[in-house]
């Protein structure tokens, strides 16, 4: 009846939003074990991704997630007390759970590893095994009252047609059953059309279905609420129906009833069955019935659809949104190229046009960007259980704290900015948090803490991981610094603490004494530092001995358009990105003063190093000498530089396009960009270039 | 060698440079340009000429008169850019003037390197024979290779 591979990807999707609640409830378990609602949450989640799974033939998930539901059942009827034991063995079942889900998504299939040994410890766990899962006792009270209950349900109200009810006739004849068998499918359902799937399938053992409201073809494309009513003629008893398809996963609730024989006079007509000697009263009758009632399944339909839009989402290949940026790049490029064309004709309607041009594409662009972006928690909320595990391991007691999960970065920032937080933070819990024992000496509470924050900071976002462990030993890098002569032992005294913690960014530069198997090995806060730099971001560190220590990540928001400052150098033109940038000056020759064989100027009391870009870059000179000079007084985290330039021509959007791989070893250049002209203007990388 | 491997024939996109024929397999040309403005790149050897804007890609051009070491000329109507494509590298040459398509079969191509007169023996990959005309076959990969030492000159 139903393909289920489209099924596929939602279930995959489906499968991991559920595994990520079930990480979280199992952590909450954890931390208060008493808490009935977080069992029960972590029973709901295991239930339905045993049916999920069963529903979609992954029988091996299907069977862990099963065993796993008696142990938790066992658990909430208190025959088993929650042990730390239980709750590992739980989370064994998760990371199992996720490696099925894994194979799932890249190959189609769970895999060959049944985890044979997770189920056994499952099963060891429930001495006394409960055969079946006790239904809730409610359905007989259910059963009294379904005459009212009827009535709730929409799907329930129909009469048979003239033809139907003759079938019903017959096999009432025939000393068969036929029920009308209301379902309703818990809210919470996903995979309706699949769980319907599964729900006819079982009917179909039974019975025979001739009637579904809606539609069979309906049901199939998800065209339904959470209901449906089919007519069913069938041998069996109605505790048969109401037991089978209630031990469905996610079936709210079963109503059956019995139908009785009717004479089929005074049912309506076979809207598909064209009867000649149907009676005048008959046929007014229900054409006025008839649309009636189709007018009231448009108006529930339409206001199925209009509830169903609210938080419908699509799901996007990426590629297809990096299609849509480029076009959205180059209607950039084109529009700036317009703006600088010289209309002979330069009347008002034309500025009006490219007004207009220019507001839609910078909405098309804010539009587009919004959809790649992403909130940080897709890569924050692994990270609870990471932390509860290098805990462990560690020996130690850490607690997370997150904040601003919600914040939104671009999606390509996200998929890189994972490998460096995790860094980041197993160096808080290993290197920055302290023993037990050296805790309770310092005098600090014996959970050491771990503050893991995003927020947005302009055209930034900013990721903060902060501990309050013992900081960072800066002896222990002097050295180290010296050990690897790295600064000979005299300079070593007069680095200041910011020039010491860069060292720790160096490769291979690592002050644990012991090399453990979360951090210590030298490779990690400088892989932090490339990656950062990579996405366009900076790394920044506080410390503050016995205090704790704090890293902080700053990131551009967007990587694809910027705003760019565009100047003349010689004759070439570069583009230097607008948010580096704080002022502009213009100053005479003279005022350029040389300290210690650095040119410097001096801006409000402040000396400002200056950057001669034309020697730097190897611009070919003209030898003009000039009278006035211009200075783009550029920041490179607190610190100012002034790259001297020889005159602007003005702010623009610019597209970055990346220089290739053959020149990616170019210092100073951070890409290149396209000019209304069709012409090359390289980006200057303003980190590299700073004094 | 295997008799098979042997007459297998490729095609190859045959150039001029200074006086003589180079070829270049024609699984790695993209295309090939008219002489199009490029912006000079700071800080790369002396015949990386600089970037183009081919229908919105960047691509690096690579003046290979002044790689292989022979003396500048000037642009003339034939001149041309032939942009390769190797992996995920795409860059261009510039070449003094694009001749034919020739089939070679590999047995037809000698891999001495001793023939060539410059510098272009670093790149070189074979000398094709046809009838009497000497076509030198050019190494791809090696072209798109810049050395640390050539980095900065």
């Amino acid at each position: 009846m139903m393909d289920m591979s489209q099924y596929l990807e939602i279930f995959i999707d489906e499968t991991k939003e559920h595994l990520q609640g079930l990480n979280q409830s199992l952590l909450q378990l954890e931390q208060n074990p008493e808490d009935k609602s977080v069992l029960n949450e972590i029973f709901r989640v295991a239930h339905t991704l045993k049916g999920m799974s069963g529903t979609m033939g992954f029988n091996k998930m299907a069977k862990l997630t099963h065993d796993m539901e008696n142990v938790l059942q066992a658990l909430r009827n208190n025959q088993l007390s929650i042990t730390s034991r239980l709750v590992d063995l739980l989370f064994k079942c998760l990371d199992a759970l996720e490696s099925y889900t894994e194979n799932i998504e890249n190959s189609g299939g769970e895999g060959e590893n049944d985890y044979n040994d997770i189920i056994i410890e499952l099963n060891n766990s429930i001495e006394s095994k409960p055969s079946e899962i006790v239904q809730p006792a409610k359905s007989a009270a259910v059963k009294s009252e379904k005459k009212v209950e009827q009535q709730m349900y929409p799907t329930s109200n129909f009469k048979l047609n003239q033809y139907e009810q003759n079938v019903v006739n017959k096999a009432i004849e025939m000393d068969m059953n036929a029920y009308k068998i209301t379902v309703i499918l818990n809210k919470g359902c996903v995979l309706k059309s699949a769980r319907s799937f599964i729900i006819f399938q079982t009917l179909e053992r039974y019975g025979e279905i001739i009637k579904s409201v809606p539609k069979v073809e309906d049901i199939e494309d998800e065209k339904f609420d959470f209901e449906f009513t089919v007519v069913c003629i069938t041998k069996e008893a109605p505790e048969v129906f109401d037991r089978s398809i209630n031990g469905i996963a996610e079936v709210d609730k079963v109503i059956v009833v019995p139908l009785e024989a009717m004479d089929i006079k005074n049912c309506p007509r076979a809207t598909d069955m064209s009867l000649a000697e149907d009676t005048q009263s008959e046929d007014s009758n229900n054409s006025q019935h008839e649309p009636e009632k189709k007018e009231e399944d448009n108006k529930g339909q339409n206001a199925q659809m209009h509830k169903a839009k609210t938080g419908k989402t699509v799901r996007v290949d990426i590629d297809r949104l990096d299609v849509l940026m480029n076009l959205v790049s180059e209607l950039i490029i084109i529009k700036t190229r317009l703006e600088g064309l010289e209309i002979i004709d330069n009347s008002q309607t034309y500025d009006e046009a490219i007004e207009y041009l220019e507001r839609i594409t910078t909405s098309l662009h804010d539009a587009v960007m919004k959809v790649r972006m992403v909130p940080v928690e897709m890569v924050f909320n692994r990270f609870p259980r990471m932390i509860r595990d290098v805990s462990r391991e560690l020996g130690k007691e850490i607690r997370l704290n997150m904040s601003g999960e919600e914040t939104e970065l671009d999606r390509t920032v996200i998929d890189e900015i994972g490998d460096p937080l995790i860094h980041l933070l197993r160096n808080s819990a290993d290197h920055g948090i302290e023993s037990k024992e050296e805790r309770a000496q310092a005098g600090k509470p014996a959970v050491g803490q771990i503050n893991l924050k995003a927020y947005q900071d302009g055209n930034n976002v900013v990721i903060e991981v902060d501990d309050d462990g013992k900081g960072i030993d800066l002896e222990k890098i002097k050295k180290k610094i010296i050990e690897k002569g790295l600064v000979k032992k005299d300079i070593v005294s007069t680095l200041s603490q910011k020039d010491i913690i860069n060292f720790l960014f160096k490769p291979s530069f690592s002050t644990s004494d012991k090399i453990s198997n979360l951090s210590g090995r030298g490779v990690g806060l400088d892989v932090v530092k490339t990656k950062i730099e990579q996405l366009d971001g900076v790394v920044e560190v506080e410390t503050e001995t016995g205090e704790g220590s704090k890293f902080i990540i700053r990131l551009p928001l967007t990587l694809a358009i910027i705003q760019a400052l565009l100047v003349v150098i010689g004759s070439e033109k570069y583009a230097i990105p607008l948010n580096s940038i704080k002022e502009i000056i213009k100053i005479t020759p003279d005022q350029i003063k040389n300290v210690q064989k650095q040119d410097v100027v001096l801006l409000r009391n402040t000396v400002i190093p200056i950057v001669k870009l034309g020697e730097i870059l190897e611009v070919p000179e003209d030898d003009k000498e000039k009278k006035n000079l211009t200075v783009v007084i550029v920041k490179k985290g607190e610190k100012l530089s002034g790259f001297l330039v020889d005159s602007l021509i003005g702010q623009q959007e610019i597209v970055i396009k990346s220089l290739g791989k053959l020149l990616s070893g170019i210092k100073s250049i951070a890409g290149a960009t396209i000019l209304g002209d069709g012409n090359v203007a390289l980006i200057l990388d303003v980190n590299l270039l700073a004094v | 060698m295997e008799d098979k491997s042997n007459s297998v024939s490729r095609q190859y996109v045959v150039f001029k440079l200074g006086k003589e024929d180079y070829g270049l397999d024609i699984q790695k040309v993209a295309t090939i340009e008219r002489i199009m403005p490029t912006t000079r790149v700071p800080k790369t050897p002396a015949f990386i000429k600089g970037v183009i804007n081919l229908r919105g890609d960047i691509v690096p051009i690579m003046d290979l008169r002044s790689r292989f070491g022979l003396p500048a000329a000037p642009e003339t109507e034939d001149t041309r850019s032939i942009i390769l494509k190797i992996d995920d590298i795409t860059f261009g040459i510039i070449v003094d003037e694009v001749d034919e398509v020739l089939q070679l079969t590999d047995d037809s191509i000698e891999n001495i390197g001793n023939i060539a007169t410059d510098l272009a023996v670093d790149y070189l990959m074979g000398v094709g024979k046809v009838n009497d005309r000497i076509v030198t076959i050019l190494d791809v990969e090696k072209l798109a290779k810049i050395d640390e030492e050539e980095n900065e000159s």
